[in-house]
């Protein structure tokens, strides 16, 4: 028996892979069926779809009470990557409930649209359970290249189109400053494992004011930030947004950003905690900086799809304030306030889904108005997301909010979180003027091409009572969201 | 150090040279007859058809996408290959599942019909 | 002498070199070729920081960004085949049915 042989085997281990081999496993399984089916017969896609992620719940859920290592330090399925693994299937799920009918409404039923959605979760997942940067950074193009694909999905509509190709170019050139930055880090530690980089840092103080090491930090930060959409880098994100298909950009603005900021996370405070005091200081300012202008902007927005993509912007931003903060509260809020935000904003989604018509889903105000009297479940259901959005307590929004405020204000950052809940108070203007158009305006139409599909209502009552759940009953989940933190 | 480009750049000298000399020899002493065919740019001897400035098909284009992917995934097979005796068995099976995995994309690629020309 | 600086700074500038036609250029393909060029200069670097610090976990890495690349193309590519069946331009100032 070889040596080599010994260690590849020793180190491999599919049980801290099996979340996303199992996603992948579905994905490839369902683009062989979609084309091995004749013509015109339609698959219960969705459906498969489903029950992959219902699988991989289970494997994820497996790595809560017994943490898998793998694959010589490159993965690790820990209760971080287990918590983080469950909001990715979240917003995965209600994503593919709300886009059968849509697909259809639209005239696009894409046999590759639910392939796809597994395999940007599987490469989420990558994402979160990548301790080297070499997983993370596969992780994250998986997931990007299949989210360049879902934005340009509906090939005929020129909006689609440019959503799919701006993201792309975008994306792309934000990847480009993140390998270089892990280039740059790699050159300093001379290894990509985030955990020895974090150790080499610790043990060679000299090497913190290298300049490498400084620019290796600040453009690892630049390709993150980018991907979460934080100002000044957010401007890919509206013109996205907007021209994606409406349950894409749900699942964009939840899962993919709470990927992006997991794997932020574990990289800056478990490999570069050294350089914590530069790149608190830099994403102070950029926390304020993002919260404010995805508020002001959305304030003008007339386009429903594109208020809620400025609104996202600044989400981002709240979330940002948890990872200044660095400390048990602040992190673990950000984990407890994406799961909020993917229930909240995925509703709202949902509803923006079934209240379109054909070609016409970028909804205006005056589209709303009186929506609220006219379709009450939809208004009822909206008006709770809304709320949540804003912030008000007994909702998930305030929870996640209160908690990455709390964990600000713990770590000193006071300031920091007195312009947070300003900026929670700006919100209110452009959350509540969507409601006054559902529920003060005299009706312009009858709203009778809404129909309630069950995929979209079921995905908006699971939102409704996640909103709920969390936001009367926090503590179960924040106290595993304080558990899942690896430091 | 340098010592060792020695012979390089000797080399480029020559060919420099020689490829200056056989211009400028073919200049002087070469007749020139210019016909219409002569002038015309070289195709495999083939009569040229057409502009050269042409649009390219689209099919082109997908079989060139295809190429890309395909040909670049190749390349982990090589590090595979250099350390084939010492992984074994195990390395065998999981570049038998690397390669099922490109499998599945090229029977996708074969059904959707991209490889067929008409 | 030919030291691992020497590498470090022509990557440096081709990395730049690759921003830089990004920020000017106004052909969507021209753009993406400065990305592909700005990812070669990051191999570049991972080769150069490989061979100096002895270990080969650059090289790995090399591996998967030139074969992420590859893939990042083919969908590029196609996506700029069906903006341009409908725009018949690739030009980003084109790109302007939503506020760029």
């Amino acid at each position: 028996m070889d040596n080599l042989m010994q260690i590849a085997m020793q180190n491999v281990n599919y049980g801290s892979i099996m979340p996303s081999l199992v996603l992948c496993i579905f994905g490839m399984a369902l683009l062989l069926i979609n084309v091995f089916l004749p013509r015109g017969k339609t698959t219960p896609a969705s459906w498969i779809a489903l029950i992959g992620l219902v699988v991989t719940a289970v494997f994820a859920a497996r790595g809560w009470g017994d943490p898998q290592f793998g694959f010589a330090g490159h993965v690790a399925l820990d209760k971080f990557a287990s918590f983080s693994n469950i909001i990715f299937l979240f917003s995965a799920g209600l994503t593919i409930l709300m886009s059968d009918e849509y697909l259809q409404r639209e005239g696009y039923p894409i046999g590759e649209y639910y392939p796809l959605i597994l395999f940007a979760t599987a490469g989420a997942m990558w994402m979160a359970s990548g301790t080297d940067m070499m997983t993370i950074f596969l992780g994250l193009e998986v997931l990007s290249i299949s989210l360049y694909i879902l934005a340009g999905m509906f090939r005929g509509q020129l909006r689609s189109n440019e959503a799919g190709l701006k993201y792309f170019l975008l994306g792309a050139f934000s990847t480009g400053f993140l390998v270089y930055g892990i280039a740059l880090i790699y050159g300093v530690s001379g290894t990509t494992n985030v955990a020895d980089i974090g150790m080499y840092l610790k043990s060679h103080p000299a090497m913190l004011g290298n300049p490498m090491t400084i620019a290796g930090m600040l453009l690892i930060s630049v390709g993150f930030l980018f991907k979460i959409g934080a100002a000044p880098f957010h401007m890919w994100a509206p013109d996205v947004y907007q021209g994606a298909p409406t349950p894409i950009t749900a699942f964009m603005s939840a899962g993919p950003k709470a990927a992006a900021l997991v794997a932020f996370v574990r990289i800056l405070i478990l490999g570069l905690d050294g350089l914590q005091g530069d790149w608190t200081s830099l994403l102070w300012v950029l926390a304020v900086l993002t919260m404010t202008v995805g508020n002001i902007i959305a304030i003008n927005q007339t386009n429903i799809k594109r208020m809620l993509a400025y609104s996202s912007i600044s989400h981002a931003g709240y979330a940002l304030v948890g990872l200044v903060a660095a400390n048990q509260i602040g992190v673990s809020g950000i984990l407890f306030y994406m799961l909020a935000y993917t229930f909240m904003n995925l509703g709202a989604f949902a509803v923006l889904v079934l209240a379109g018509k054909k070609g016409e889903e970028n909804l205006t105000l005056e589209g709303f108005a009186g929506f609220g009297f006219k379709r009450p479940f939809l208004g009822v259901a909206m008006s709770i997301f809304l709320i949540s959005l804003m912030g008000i307590p007994t909702t998930a929004g305030f929870a996640g909010k209160f908690y990455i405020f709390a964990g600000a204000i713990k770590a000193g950052y006071i300031w920091l979180a007195v312009l947070g809940v300003l900026n929670s108070a700006v919100s209110l203007y452009y959350y509540l003027r969507v409601m006054v158009y559902m529920y003060f305006k005299e009706p312009a139409e009858d709203y009778g091409w809404v129909t309630l599909h069950a995929g979209a209502v079921i995905s908006i009552i699971i939102s409704v009572v996640g909103v709920f759940y969390l936001g009367l009953i926090p503590g179960k989940v924040m106290e595993m969201a304080r558990m899942a933190l690896f430091f | 150090m340098l010592d060792s480009y020695l012979p390089i750049i000797v080399l480029i000298g020559i060919a420099v040279g020689f490829a200056i000399c056989t211009t400028i020899f073919s200049r002087l002493i070469g007749q020139k007859k210019p016909t219409e065919v002569k002038l015309a740019p070289y195709e495999c001897g083939m009569p040229p058809v057409g502009s050269a400035r042409e649009r390219m098909s689209m099919k082109f284009y997908i079989i060139a996408m295809l190429f890309i992917v395909f040909d670049i995934e190749a390349v982990f097979l090589y590090p595979w290959a250099v350390m084939f005796k010492k992984l074994g068995l195990f390395g065998f099976v999981e570049m038998g599942v690397f390669i099922a995995i490109l499998l599945v994309g090229y029977i996708y690629v074969w059904k959707k019909g991209a490889l067929e020309w008409e | 002498m030919i030291t691992v600086n020497h590498y470090l700074v022509v990557s440096a500038i081709l990395f730049s070199l690759g921003t830089f036609g990004v920020l000017t250029r106004r052909n969507a393909i021209v753009i993406f070729m400065c990305i592909e060029l700005m990812l070669n200069a990051v191999n570049l670097t991972f080769i150069a920081l490989s061979n100096h610090l002895g270990n080969m976990d650059g090289q790995v890495f090399v591996f998967f960004v030139m074969t992420v690349a590859a893939a990042e193309a083919a969908v590029g590519l196609a996506l700029m085949i069906s903006f341009f069946r409908n725009r018949e331009s690739i030009e980003v100032d084109d790109i302007s049915l939503l506020k760029w």
